[in-house]
């Protein structure tokens, strides 16, 4: 590797790290109910919105059920708003380039889709989607998905926290809800979209212009309010682009400036939140145990995806393409690459955002090579690489759960969380949280690949046709939204599948962790004594990794080894056979 | 308030500071559009600079890429098809290995730039077509390229439209420089 790439890697990974923590104490400090810097304009704000919610609805303390209930209550009015407007978006106004109504089986995905911050797209945004819909049905769910994950996480934080004197209360829903809104995401990206838009990203109500070619022709160009979306895309891990070709597209990413904001934005989030996990269970030691492991899977993905790119492959060394940076080019695998981002720009993006559960997009994943992609589709499958807005950071937990269970048994002390007794109740909402996953992941593949409707959308043939399905499921149980876009999704079958699996893996999990959460919650805190297995101390973080990695790679070693696996030994036999 | 307030928030703040990049980068001659800085078109024959290939055709209503597998048989037809229709237009390129940005398609299919070795191969036959001394073609590139983002983020490039507009330029120098002697 280049000292031009790693210090590429090594800066950018640094700034996320370096602005994580003041961002964390930030969190923490809005889910603490303490003061900070933005109230006196915030305030007002979020009265506001409780007045229009309703006074009492935003007083009143909830349990894990209520909080629960509520959150599916949101979640599912603003699914079914997405759904209507997407149905009807013909009638509806800034329908510039006149649209037709969304079909249903379409709609119903990406009412899936987005209200989940999956944001797997099934259609191309600027060859079906209105203005008002970007807007409405897009950029505005991007918010409350990510929001609602956040105070899932924020929920099942507060039940380990020390000193509690609120028995089963999480907390109120709304009111945790209107203040991530307005603090969390709000408040960033009325500041941020002007830098994008300075840089090159369109932000306008018209929704096409038309220019006549130097050399004759007309060339008929999309515009519309893009910058907005991109930043709230991005702060708030959903990955769903106003254009097909997501950031790779020039107006969604015009520059290396815009891309490495991007790149940032899309860290940021998860690994605060492990910052302000610490704070709020009092027990800082612990997150940088939990940071520690994070960001040792993150940086590995990275290298060697960035390494793989920057190899090339055989089959364009022998269509005579120079592989190898040298001057004015940087060589390697540039298929599906953007020439402003090159290779290292490209590689550390699509894994950072697969890693936080973005699922964006500025170079296309189907044309990595398999190692390349492979980094992508195991980190969607290990689900807790920081994660998604919330609900990486509980994946993470789970696994701690069941870390603590086993090390306990094998010395034989009473498994202890944080103060917490984990008995039987405990592990198996935890085993029922972490066996959905591979469960929604493989099922729907096998099945896909047994029948007609599911192998006729392949976009490749072979072990690497496996890759795009296994892809897909993947992605929508893990609800990252990353595509091997040469599947074609648009149809009835996988339309369905993939949002049946969105669905599951966003509400099966959460609501599992959240009844561990209460669970958790109306548990006395036992004392520490010299007997405790003790959970913040580097072999333990050691043994929470290795139990990551047996879990997901006995889950997921079959599929891996007939897709990519497979795919990088054909791929080396083929160097063989060229030279 | 999240839907509507604020996108429509942002596009009139950002239409009064930026109306230039928030409309598109629009690109203008003799007050007609004649493309944007950020979206690839097509230019044809030798006498242009050529993007990269595109595998939407460089229709901005659907923008993508060819998503084609690293092992794909028929990635392997592409490149070896359009490597050899380059080669048919300049022989002289047998046997030279081409800059990685050359021949494969972009991500979004609309990639405005191209890397400057590749610019500066493609200069060589752009100003023997055109008459021009090609050290004056070098120096026009050069004047295009933009460097990474604080000289290390990102990849040094050359915006095409951008580099045949001034190119156009040049040829129109100095033809007037012709007729005034």
């Amino acid at each position: 590797m280049s000292a031009n790439a790693f210090w590429q890697i090594a800066i950018e990974l640094l700034l996320a790290g370096a602005i994580s923590v003041p961002f964390g104490r930030y969190l923490a400090h809005v889910f603490q109910e303490q003061k900070t810097l933005f109230d006196p304009v915030l305030n007002p704000v979020d009265r506001l919105i409780y007045r229009l919610i309703g006074r009492d609805a935003v007083k009143e303390g909830m349990d894990w059920k209520g909080y629960a209930v509520h959150m599916l209550l949101t979640n599912l009015l603003m699914g079914l708003l997405i759904y209507v407007i997407l149905s009807f978006q013909a009638h509806l106004p800034w329908n510039p380039l006149k649209f037709p109504d969304v079909q249903p089986f379409l709609a119903f995905n990406t009412a899936a889709s987005f209200v989940t911050n999956t944001n797997w797209q099934n259609y191309g945004g600027e060859s079906t989607l209105s203005l008002f819909s970007q807007m409405a049905a897009i950029t505005f769910p991007m918010f409350i998905s990510a929001a609602t994950g956040l105070v899932m996480a924020i929920a099942f934080f507060r039940a380990l926290t020390p000193n509690r004197d609120k028995g089963p209360i999480l907390g109120n829903f709304y009111h945790d809800f209107v203040r991530v809104l307005t603090r969390v995401f709000l408040l960033p990206c009325l500041f941020i979209t002007p830098i994008l838009v300075w840089q090159g990203s369109p932000e306008t109500l018209t929704g096409m212009v038309t220019s006549h070619l130097i050399q004759g022709g007309v060339q008929h160009i999309p515009l519309g309010p893009v910058a907005d979306l991109e930043v709230i895309k991005h702060l708030g891990t959903n990955g769903g682009g106003f254009f097909n070709a997501n950031s790779a597209h020039p107006f969604e990413n015009p520059t290396p400036l815009s891309n490495v904001i991007e790149t940032l934005l899309m860290m940021v989030g998860p690994m605060a939140l492990v910052v302000a996990f610490g704070r709020i269970v009092g027990n800082p030691k612990l997150a940088r145990v939990i940071y520690t492991v994070m960001a040792s899977m993150l940086v590995v993905a990275v290298f060697t995806a960035v390494i793989a790119e920057q190899r090339g492959t055989p089959l364009l060394a022998h269509a005579g393409l120079m592989q190898h940076a040298s001057a004015g080019q940087m060589g390697g695998n540039m298929v599906g690459k953007e020439v402003r981002f090159g290779i290292t720009q490209s590689a550390l993006f699509d894994t950072v955002s697969t890693a936080s559960a973005t699922g964006a997009v500025n170079s296309m994943l189907d044309s990595y090579t398999p190692a390349g992609g492979m980094v992508s589709l195991v980190q969607m499958m290990l689900n807790c690489v920081f994660g998604g807005q919330g609900v990486g950071m509980l994946n993470f937990l789970m696994y701690g759960i069941f870390a603590v269970f086993i090390a306990g048994l094998m010395v034989g002390r009473t498994p202890e969380f944080l103060g917490k007794k984990i008995e039987k109740r405990e592990i198996v909402l935890a085993s029922l949280a972490l066996l959905v996953h591979p469960l929604i992941i493989l099922v729907p593949t096998a099945w896909s690949l047994m029948a007609p409707y599911g192998v006729s959308s392949l976009g490749n043939a072979g072990s690497h046709g496996l890759s795009e399905v296994l892809y897909a499921f993947t992605s929508a149980a893990a609800n990252n939204g990353s595509a091997f876009a040469g599947l074609n999704g648009d149809t009835p079958w996988y339309n369905v599948a993939l949002a049946v699996v969105i669905l599951v893996g966003r509400y099966a999990s959460i609501i599992f962790m959240l009844a561990l959460g209460g669970s958790l919650a109306a548990k006395p805190r036992v004392l520490e004594t010299v007997g405790t297995l003790k959970t913040d101390t580097a072999l333990f973080g050691g043994f929470w990794f290795a139990t990551i990695i047996v879990v997901g790679a006995l889950t997921f070693f079959p599929g891996l080894v007939l897709g990519p696996i497979a795919e990088f030994y054909a791929h080396h036999a083929s160097i063989g056979a060229i030279r | 308030m999240f839907g509507l307030g604020y996108p429509l928030l942002e596009i009139g703040i950002n239409q009064l500071t930026f109306p230039g990049p928030a409309n598109g980068s629009l690109v203008r001659q003799d007050g007609r559009i004649v493309g944007s800085r950020l979206i690839e078109q097509r230019f044809r024959g030798g006498r242009w600079f050529h993007g990269r290939p595109s595998a939407v055709h460089m229709d901005p209503r659907s923008s993508g890429a060819s998503n084609l597998g690293p092992l794909s048989r028929r990635l392997a037809r592409h490149l070896a098809m359009r490597r050899n229709r380059l080669l048919a237009h300049h022989p002289t390129l047998a046997g030279q290995r081409l800059p990685a940005d050359m021949i494969t398609s972009s991500g979004s299919g609309l990639d405005p730039d191209i890397t400057p070795a590749n610019a500066y191969l493609q200069a060589r036959w752009v100003a023997r077509k055109r008459g021009l001394p090609l050290a004056s073609v070098r120096r026009l590139v050069a004047r295009h390229e933009r460097r990474p983002w604080l000289g290390l983020f990102g990849q040094a490039r050359v915006n095409v439209l951008a580099l045949n507009l001034g190119l156009q330029r040049l040829a129109n120098h100095n033809r007037d420089d012709g007729m005034g002697h």
